[in-house]
């Protein structure tokens, strides 16, 4: 029996692998962002599913919206072309199928031999965000601390990274 | 009513793929739009196992998934701005070298 929860899975899924499948197929890294995007969106639609309705809503926002902004403007800011291919690419197919290939059959034997194959009901489990505060709040404080801690590093360290050399040069004069 | 199993199956494909970016691609910002595809499939597994065991867990792991992700291409599209500034090219094959 086909019910409308497996229809929807299949549906979010198979925009996610042919997106997954488009973002190796595009030589332009524009494409393949876009790409990556279509499958941002559905797996949010997939964690809707899960009943995780606050993570759908932040990965559509923070994933799908922030993250992948500052790649599109970092793609059009180095003016990237189409990719070229040199002898380190072949290398790189001759090592990358193989070592891909035994990876997903050990993945996939895992998968099937190792995991239950119990239902999940719609909705059985609160995903929404007075819950997840509380958590987030309260058990998860200390770490949730530290992540701001890390953000800030990554602020400083891609401003440092990101300042042409000559500016940073200037500031130390001064 | 999905079985666990479909979605951690969904997750390995998506990891899979990433993997293969990450090794077949020779553009620096494809090989990053490729680790970002891998920590997607990982957060699916994330949420598929919260829902499973009924643990809110999983998906508060999910947020501190993307904060690191987040920190992560902060950081990386800079090294590339800088790598493209000293090299003025993004094919990884060209940077082998840490110092110009």
């Amino acid at each position: 029996m086909i019910s409308l929860h497996l229809v929807l899975f299949l549906a979010f899924g198979a925009v996610c692998v042919a997106g997954a499948i488009n973002l190796l197929a595009q030589t332009h890294p524009i494409n393949s962002a876009l790409s990556l995007i279509a499958v941002m969106a559905a797996l949010a639609g997939e964690y809707l599913l899960l009943g995780a309705e606050f993570v759908a809503a932040v990965q559509v926002i923070i994933y799908a919206g922030a993250i992948m902004v500052l790649f599109v403007f970092t793609i059009m800011l180095l003016n990237a072309g189409v990719e070229e291919h040199t002898k380190g690419s072949r290398v790189a197919i001759m090592v990358g199928v193989p070592g891909l290939l035994i990876g997903s059959v050990l993945m996939a034997w895992v998968i099937l031999h190792r995991s239950g194959t119990e239902a999940v009901a719609m909705g059985a489990l609160p995903g929404d965000p007075r819950t997840i505060g509380q958590l987030l709040f309260h058990d998860f404080l200390l770490p949730f601390e530290l992540t701001s801690v890390l953000i800030l590093i990554a602020i400083m360290g891609a401003v440092v990274l990101a300042s042409k050399p000559e500016a940073i040069q200037k500031r130390k004069e001064h | 009513m999905v079985p666990l199993s479909y979605y951690l199956a969904l997750s390995g494909i998506l990891f899979a793929c990433g993997v293969a970016g990450f090794l077949i691609k020779r553009n620096i910002i494809t090989i990053f739009l490729s680790i970002e595809l891998m920590l997607n499939g990982v957060n699916l597994s994330f949420v598929a196992f919260a829902a499973h065991w009924h643990q809110l867990a999983g998906q508060i792991f999910v947020f501190f998934v993307m904060v690191v992700a987040a920190a992560e291409s902060a950081v990386g599209l800079a090294i590339i701005i800088a790598v493209h500034r000293t090299r003025e090219t993004l094919n990884v094959d060209q940077v082998n070298l840490l110092k110009l």
